[in-house]
């Protein structure tokens, strides 16, 4: 298996006021492809922090992060962004669909920035995948939580991207409708050989990763398996 | 690694989702630039329709395809002239003189105009009968169809003008020449030629026009004709007028005010524009977080921009192509609302050249004014995705510098297209900019000195409606803006008419004429004075006139200034026939500039003269530069003794030339007399008893030019009115774009406040006063940067004292406070009529 994602050192330092805070101090990991990976702690122990950093959304000046072979911080912007629209899949805590576009326009709109041929079609598979396909032309506020969700992790599929980050996927959904969200991404992680990076303060989801790292006030603090 | 793969076309489209589902807002926006775009289409297209109209029926304005003219009678080499062109067609004299009418005791001032051959020889002398037109040539009157009317007269009545008397062959509807404006002061009467020698009426003092009317050949160059006979002609005293010169000279007069109205709508699109801009930059912060998502996955910051970018000028192309459409509309009215102060009848059609000017603008505009809040679109993080995170970096500077650059450049560029004129624009851009930042400024103070000196021992309501003033993305500071600029036009406009009008009144004292008598040849002042004063009405001034010409200006003869090419001084100097007075003293009119005054002289010496400043400037003579007239034959050598500002615009006998008593009293003169009527009634008996007594003598009734006056200003000021509410609508669009856009943070605060226990009533009241205050604040600068503006405009263009009227402080400022208030208040209903969980939710769709 080769490494997908390979995170040396990195610390991130914020300014407030006259003073600095650490939220990242030193931090090393490495995932494998097809991998399923969790980052666990406590609220501000700098989870979210290090999931924007290894998805390219923000930079640092200390340590170094390897993302499908390319060294993140080489890349501007608009480069990171080819990057992620390539190889990276987001899911998020409070969905972020376009509230704009309908629930196909938002799987597709990944398909369409690689200027993929069919992308409706394929859409259109996707949505009927996780279950929505009556549901396509909808608008996000026209959905339940659950199905937006599901809307979100069919688009974050859509590219068959090597890695995808979800960020605690589950937080805002009941326990049943969580459980449910929770087994489509790891089959969808199996089926397609995805690496999943999954932040979380859900232990019980945490277990059900391959391997974990546990973040305390920005250190890592643990490492299972 | 390569680019990412999408084209133009996925951002169409994704512009066109997006847009889709926000479409309420973005229908806003274009109906700002529409009715920007409208105001601007309508003036422009109208004004241009209107010259090219003038130009295609010059020939029938004219009557003929050029004109010799003169003042008076032409000598050998102006005949040897018309002799060489192959003689005039036709010809004719014209003069002002008062008609009789027997049957009913009737009298008017009536522009005489006795014609004879073929004239007209394009265009049609409309008459009722129709065969009148020719029937006159045989002994017999065309009388103007409206005097007719006013005086009931008949076809077969008689009219008598001096000592002929002629039957009314038929009414005259329309005759080139005449034009409506001086129509309605002195109408026309078209009598044959012949009769004009026994009217008696051509006399010492006549104002009288000798015309002579050619045809030419299809080939023939009026321009060249124009260029070359015309220099001749002028240093006899006469004048050549093509065609097209006298389209030309139609078609400036009514270019100025276009220009203007040009202006107005201009300022309309300006408005409209500042309203996208502002609306924009809320719409942007609305998107903040859709950005952020797309630039997760995968979107670059180019393709972020061009989305909103490509909505942006869909918004302004629609805009520019309905404004067009909307415009063509429009112009229609302009006929309706300009009656017969326009020239020609103007078809009216949709130019490719309007259609191109609303198009381009509407894309133009939106597309400037939504660079800069659309420029945030690109220092969006995509970890704002993730959660908030205070913005590290803002819009670089350069950018929003280039941004305002360009805007002002813009601006400027199009308004010297407009005007043609380089310090214009830039007065005009100036003007705009200093309202624009006056308005700012006072916005932006309002808004810190609530804050410094907030209210916080009022009540709970008024507290909360005053801070949303100044919240985060408040909408002071636009919709100050908005209304203080369309109050500020519609104000000083009013102002401005204000002026004119009480500029152009009578005074009402004793002392002041209400009518004025011409033409009183020497032997008859003491008559006229008899009967004035036999009727019960005081003579107030009798002015004695002596015509002379210009002979030679600091030594230099007419004719070597005339050939000197490089000469700065207006040929209207060098040929009129003036009409000058002598007197003692200075009247209310006149003050003196330079030099000083002298109340009498002999003609032993140079006579000491004064001259008014606008002969001053044309002449380009000065205190004591030496002037000489002939004087009906005599040189008079006189020397500038004084300069003095005459208030021209006075309705009362006004002199460039002002001799000193002693001089000219043994010169061939005649004279003028004023006097005030009591009423009506007594004004047309004291007429009728002067025109049967003295039939040359000319009577201008003040007070009915004062009403033709105002009713032209009225007319005028109803197309101006009709663009200044444009303003007004649009800012009314921009109003609601603005609640439109905010609304979402007041249902939000709304609903959260009626959770916690608000009641409906509370929350309007909040909204209502707040709507008031803003309405008010804008309204009330609007009108004190009117007061100011028109104080300067009193100051230095029509030079008198500035008292504003109540009107615009009593009427349009509180109407337009209302007008704010209730669409701020009606728009917001919907907050309290539903439940606040129905309100947020529809909230967050």
């Amino acid at each position: 298996m080769s490494k997908i994602l390979k995170v040396q050192h990195l610390s991130k330092t914020y300014r407030s006021g006259e003073h600095d805070l650490t939220v990242l101090n030193n931090v090393s990991f490495e995932v494998e492809s097809g991998e399923s990976f969790a980052i666990v702690g406590p609220s501000g122990s700098g989870k979210t922090t290090l999931l924007g950093l290894c998805a390219g959304l923000d930079t640092t000046n200390e340590g170094e992060i390897w993302l499908c072979g390319q060294n993140l911080f080489d890349l501007d912007e608009d480069g990171r962004a080819r990057l992620r629209n390539e190889n990276v899949g987001f899911v998020f805590q409070d969905f972020q669909l376009l509230p704009t576009l309908t629930a196909l326009e938002n799987v597709i709109v990944p398909l369409e920035l690689r200027g993929v041929k069919k992308a409706t079609a394929h859409g259109k598979e996707l949505l009927a995948k996780v279950g929505l396909q009556n549901r396509e032309g909808h608008y996000p506020s026209q959905l339940s939580g659950g199905e937006q969700q599901r809307v979100a992790l069919a688009r974050a599929f859509a590219n068959k991207p090597s890695i995808l980050f979800a960020d605690e996927p589950t937080g805002n959904l009941d326990d049943e409708t969580g459980t449910k969200i929770e087994d489509l991404l790891f089959e969808l992680n199996k089926e397609q050989g995805t690496a999943l990076v999954i932040v979380t303060h859900d232990l019980e989801l945490a277990k059900k990763t391959d391997k974990s790292i546990r973040l305390r006030s920005g250190k890592i603090e643990e490492t299972v398996g | 690694m390569g680019k990412n793969n999408t084209g133009f076309s996925w951002l169409l489209k994704m512009a066109w989702r997006d847009g889709k589902a926000s479409y309420g807002k973005l229908l806003l926006f274009v109906f700002s630039i529409t009715l920007g775009v409208a105001a601007v289409v309508s003036v422009h297209s109208f004004s241009g329709l209107l010259k090219e109209n003038i130009a295609s029926q010059s020939k029938a304005l004219l009557g003929a395809d050029y004109v010799i003219e003169s003042d008076k009678p032409v000598n050998d080499k102006v005949m040897g002239i018309m002799d060489s062109l192959g003689g005039a067609d036709a010809r004719e004299i014209n003069f002002m003189s008062m008609a009789a009418f027997p049957g009913n005791e009737g009298t008017k001032l009536m522009e005489v105009r006795g014609v004879e051959g073929g004239f007209p020889f394009y265009g049609d002398l409309e008459t009722s009968p129709t065969s009148a037109a020719n029937d006159f040539r045989n002994g017999g009157a065309l009388v103007d169809a409206v005097t007719m009317l006013q005086l009931n007269l008949k076809v077969g009545d008689s009219i008598k003008l001096g000592a002929v008397t002629l039957p009314i062959a038929g009414e005259l509807e329309t005759v080139p020449g005449s034009t409506s404006v001086f129509g309605a002061i002195a109408p026309p009467i078209l009598i044959p030629f012949e009769f004009i020698e026994s009217t008696g009426l051509v006399q010492t003092g006549s104002r009288i026009e000798y015309k002579y009317y050619f045809k030419a050949d299809e080939i023939e160059d009026m321009a060249l004709l124009d260029e070359k006979v015309d220099p001749i002609l002028d240093a006899e005293e006469a004048d050549l007028d093509t065609h097209l010169s006298e389209a030309r000279r139609l078609g400036r007069r009514y270019e100025n005010f276009g220009k203007f109205l040009n202006l107005v709508g201009f300022i309309a699109l300006l408005l409209g524009c500042v309203g996208i801009a502002s609306g924009m930059g809320i719409y942007v912060q609305m998107k903040i977080k859709s950005i952020a998502v797309l630039k997760c996955l995968g979107a670059s910051k180019r393709q972020s921009y061009l989305i909103f970018f490509i909505q942006i000028a869909c918004m302004g192309i629609v805009g520019g192509l309905l404004g067009t459409a909307i415009g063509y509309g429009f112009q229609q009215l302009f006929p309706i609302l300009l009656g017969d102060l326009l020239p020609v009848d103007v078809d009216i059609t949709l130019s490719l050249q309007s259609m191109v000017l609303g198009l381009s603008l509407g894309l133009a505009m939106s597309v400037l004014f939504a660079l800069y809040p659309l420029m945030k679109t690109l220092y969006v993080s995509p970890l704002q995705a993730l959660r908030v995170v205070q913005e590290t970096q803002s819009r670089s500077k350069w950018a929003t510098i280039a941004v305002g650059l360009g805007i002002v450049l813009f601006v400027f560029c199009f308004s010297f297209w407009l005007l043609g004129d380089v310090m214009r624009s830039l007065f005009f851009v100036s003007g705009l900019l200093i309202v624009f930042l006056v308005l700012t400024a006072v916005a932006r103070f309002f808004m810190a000195m609530l804050k410094k000196f907030f209210p916080y021992s009022w009540s709970f309501i008024a507290r909360q409606s005053l801070k949303n003033l100044f919240r985060p993305q408040n909408q002071t500071l636009v919709l100050v803006l908005a209304i203080g600029i369309g109050t500020f036009l519609i104000s000083t406009l009013y102002f401005t008419k204000d002026m004119l009008l009480e500029k152009a009144a009578i005074e009402d004292s004793a002392n002041s004429a209400n009518m004025i008598l011409m033409d009183i040849q020497k032997q008859q002042v003491d008559g006229v004075s008899n009967t004035i004063q036999g009727a019960g009405y005081p003579i107030i001034d009798k002015i004695p006139i002596v015509t002379m010409r210009v002979e030679t200006l600091k030594g230099k003869h007419v004719e070597d200034i005339r050939k000197d090419t490089t000469s700065q001084v207006g040929r209207w100097i060098l040929s009129h026939e003036f009409r000058v007075t002598y007197r003692d003293s200075l009247i209310n009119s006149e003050r003196i500039l330079e030099g000083d005054w002298v109340s009498m002289a002999d003609s032993d010496s140079d006579v000491p003269i004064s001259v008014s400043s606008d002969f001053a400037n044309m002449a380009k003579v000065t205190i004591g530069d030496p002037v000489s007239f002939n004087v009906q034959g005599r040189i008079m050598n006189t020397v500038v003794q004084s300069i003095r500002e005459v208030d021209w615009s006075r309705l009362q006998p006004n002199f460039s030339i002002v001799f000193p008593s002693g001089v000219l009293e043994n010169a061939p003169q005649f004279g003028v007399m004023t006097t005030r009527t009591s009423d009506d009634m007594g004004s047309a008996r004291l007429q009728q008893q002067l025109v049967r007594q003295f039939p040359n003598v000319s009577i201008l009734d003040l007070k009915r030019i004062l009403g033709l006056l105002e009713d032209i200003l009225g007319k005028i000021g109803w197309v101006i009115n009709f663009m200044a509410f444009f303003s007004i609508f649009v800012g009314v669009a921009v109003l609601m774009g603005a609640i439109y856009s905010s609304k979402h943070q007041r249902v939000k605060q709304g609903a959260l406040l009626r959770t916690l226990g608000a009641q409906g009533a509370q929350i309007l009241k909040m909204i209502a006063i707040e709507y008031a205050v803003l309405g008010f604040v804008g309204a009330f600068m609007g009108v004190l940067l009117a007061v100011l503006a028109s104080t300067l405009l009193a100051y230095m263009l029509f030079e008198t004292a500035f008292t504003p009227s109540w009107v615009p402080f009593f009427i349009i400022l509180p109407a337009i406070t209302l007008l704010v208030f209730a669409l701020g208040v009606g728009n917001s209903i919907g907050i309290v009529r539903n439940s606040p969980l129905t309100v947020l939710k529809k909230e967050k769709e």
